[in-house]
């Protein structure tokens, strides 16, 4: 996929004039935080829970290698097959080459951002076999040419009459604006795919170390026919998606499910466990799983291991409000909102990503709902910190902030200096008391006034006040 | 107030906005220590807490801010801002500074002696505020560092309630960021412009005479959107209400404008 992110802001304006999207915004701000502050509401140990997966997260990647082999054994020994692969380059390669064995045509695919992220879909297209996504969202996403913009919500910056628009063109049939009837073009459509798929590709939640499962959760029980039909199920995931045991998997999937769509549970969870066995009414002949690095055990070593406790619930571009007024294409990677401005640095570069994490107001709503407590506001200063380090920063706003921390480090400068833009502003905002046009700050005044200055500076006043009670 | 024969004294760190933009913020923030039986001093040596600095990465200008701040507020009791944020930003501190260094102790002192106004009021003083002239509804909007990393929720709140002529109208979000963020709003207008944009929608619909709020970057926004858009609405840093400090006109705003309409 084309990477957009240096042009986050043209991007973002383009998303705040856009008014279809930011109809389809409403949805995000109001729907999603409504019902996990429902669900949280009635589950009184959700704080604690928090605490519990905070731990085993960090516990988990401590030891990641020790559960990564684990979880390995228990998957050969069930007959399937793991394949390490360090960047996204190697996974392309190592999940065409299963398809390819296979003679594969077509593969149907469960919703995964981690295949977003290696950029999958046009690989394999590129290399003769086609892709079938079968994840509604990300099925209108294929047929319109277009990225997910939410990481649970694939589709979710679309309106009910682009849906429509879309299957009517594709689907040759009467124009229809009801949802149910859309979800049956769309189950007709997708039920000879399922069928005729030769590979099912699906992501995982999470890994189990102690049984050598994976498992999906989804609300459309997509994933299971694709998981289970085809002669061939490929896992593709990442390393840090292991857990130890089935229990802590709960653990797991009770914060997940609350944190992202405010349900107690979600639908479908579906674990798979290497191939058909002798007896078994379905299931795959063949069970790979392909795990991802593309550089997370750099992370481990950085500041940024934190990150690596997401589960990829989504509450935190949820309730961003940066998030909630351009929509997660302007973010311009695979990973939208907060936990993107974090993990795109790390995976295309700060160089092209550092107007993400910047983006920011620091307003911390992001880690105050964070399930696995990730201190986000300080992972993206982390980067803001490397592009300031690596002399990224843009000439004028480092300029500027030169001058600034030149003066901010005197203080008999600062005092002379405050006191003369104190008049300066006073001057300049006249009777009116507050300023419309002032050149250098227009990123200011371009949108609202700009208050001056109610008088003398609060430390001339006092140092007047000082002197005259010493004096009288 | 009872007398008290050895009053702890507090440094005031002003903040680099109330000093420029709104010294009435300064004295009312001394008067309602005073009532509560402080002795204030204002240390001379500081400027800034550091936070554009900070928060554009360069770590080693916010250090020397810290050191700055730090030694400008030694020895005293307590150290107390009208900011959420500025106050925020002294809890930082000890993150700039390696174990070994001895001012990571001298930063972590600051930390455990550093407050906001409504805070140290209502959880270190259990203050009880005489009643003040002022009458008329207000609503409040939390700021975010404040909130988050402060817990300033009911605090001010509890001392907006002691004030008989107070009525208080919360808005709907009060919990939602204003846009502001300090660099964020001049790097980011559109999306800053936005964000502000909701919240003034919330605060007219909240229907109160005058919105306060206890950081001055927030309220500055919040006041230059309203205006910009035409609204009535009056804007002031909560310690002016709490202090009986209102007689000035309201943030960007004179004598002569509030005649003018
Ligand atoms: S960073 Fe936290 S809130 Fe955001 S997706 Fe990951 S787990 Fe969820």
């Amino acid at each position: 996929m084309q990477i957009t992110s240096p042009d986050f802001k043209d991007n973002a304006r383009i998303a705040l004039q856009d008014v279809g999207l930011q109809k389809a915004l409403g949805n995000v701000k109001t729907g999603f935080p409504h019902k996990r502050a429902a669900a949280i509401a009635r589950l009184p140990e959700f704080e604690q829970l928090r605490d519990e997966a905070r731990d085993l997260k960090n516990h988990i990647i401590e030891h990641l290698d020790l559960y990564l082999e684990a979880f390995e054994a228990k998957v050969l020994e069930n007959g399937g097959h793991v394949h390490w692969c360090r960047t996204a380059d190697e996974a392309r390669q190592t999940i065409l080459k299963i398809c390819q064995d296979k003679q594969a045509r077509t593969v149907t695919k469960g919703k995964s951002m981690v295949t977003e992220e290696i950029n999958l879909n046009e690989y394999l297209e590129a290399n003769g076999v086609t892709p079938v996504e079968t994840d509604l969202g990300e099925y209108i996403l294929q047929l319109r040419g277009e990225h997910p913009s939410h990481i649970i919500a694939p589709a979710i910056h679309l309106n009910l009459e682009d849906v429509s628009e879309t299957f009517h063109a594709h689907h040759h049939k009467p124009k229809s604006m009801d949802p149910a009837v859309l979800m049956q073009e769309a189950r007709e459509e997708l039920r000879t795919k399922f069928v005729a798929a030769d590979v099912g590709i699906t992501g995982a939640n999470f890994l189990v170390a102690e049984t050598g499962s994976s498992i999906i959760v989804t609300n459309e029980g997509n994933g299971d026919l694709t998981q289970t039909l085809p002669k061939t199920h490929i896992v593709v995931t990442s390393i840090e998606k292991v857990v130890p045991t089935l229990e802590d998997m709960t653990l797991f999937l009770r914060l997940l499910a609350r944190s992202a769509t405010g349900q107690e549970f979600t639908v479908y969870n579906t674990l798979s466990t290497g191939p058909r066995r002798p007896g078994d009414q379905d299931g795959p002949e063949d069970y790979h799983v392909v795990l991802v690095d593309n550089g997370r055990s750099d992370m481990i070593a950085s500041e940024l291991r934190e990150m690596l406790r997401c589960i990829r619930c989504a509450a935190c571009m949820n309730h961003c409000p940066v998030y909630g007024a351009i929509g997660g294409h302007s973010y311009g990677w695979v990973y939208p909102g907060p936990m993107g401005s974090v993990l795109t640095p790390q995976m295309i570069g700060i160089e092209q990503a550092a107007l993400l994490p910047n983006a920011s107001t620091f307003c911390g709503k992001c880690e105050s709902v964070c399930p696995v407590r990730i201190p986000l506001p300080k992972l993206m200063r982390h980067w803001r910190r490397d592009e300031f380090e690596k002399h990224l920063t843009p000439g004028a706003a480092r300029w500027g902030l030169g001058v600034w921390s030149f003066v901010a480090r005197r203080p008999a400068l600062y005092r002379q200096l405050t006191r003369i833009g104190s008049r300066v502003l006073r001057s300049l905002a006249g009777k009116k008391g507050r300023i419309s046009k002032l050149p250098l700050a227009s990123g200011w005044t371009d949108g609202r006034e700009m208050p001056a200055p109610s008088g003398k500076t609060f430390m001339q006043q006092w140092q007047e006040q000082q002197k005259a009670r010493q004096s009288s | 107030m009872k007398p008290n024969n050895n009053p702890p004294v507090i440094g005031l760190f002003i903040t680099c906005l109330a000093d420029l933009y709104r010294p009435e913020v300064g004295f009312a923030t001394i008067k309602l220590l005073e009532q509560a039986g402080c002795r204030v001093e204002v240390p001379e040596q500081q400027t800034c807490c550091g936070q554009p600095a900070f928060n554009s990465g360069d770590f080693s200008t916010s250090a020397d801010i810290a050191r700055q701040t730090i030694a400008a507020l030694d020895g005293y009791a307590y150290v107390v801002a009208p900011s959420g944020s500025c106050i925020s930003m002294l809890h930082h501190y000890p993150e700039l500074f390696d174990d070994q260094d001895p001012w990571k102790a001298r930063a972590e002192s600051l930390k455990a002696r550093a407050y906001e106004i409504t805070s140290f009021l209502v959880d270190v003083l259990h203050a009880e505020l005489p009643n003040q002239p002022y009458s008329g509804t207000v609503t409040y909007h939390d700021s975010c560092s404040g909130l988050r990393e402060l817990g300033i929720k009911q605090q001010p709140r509890q001392l907006l309630a002691q004030l008989e002529g107070v009525e208080l109208k919360e808005m709907e979000e009060s919990e939602t960021c204003c846009g502001f963020g300090g660099t964020f709003c001049v790097k980011y207008p559109d999306i800053s412009n936005r964000m502000v944009s909701n919240k003034t929608d919330n605060i007219v619909n909240a229907g109160a005479k005058t919105l306060l709020g206890g950081d001055l970057g927030c309220l500055l926004n919040m006041a230059g959107k309203l205006q910009r858009q035409g609204h009535a609405v009056e804007v002031r840093h909560v310690v002016e209400v709490l202090a009986g400090m209102t007689d000035q006109p309201a943030l960007g705003e004179t004598q002569s404008s509030i005649k003018a309409g």
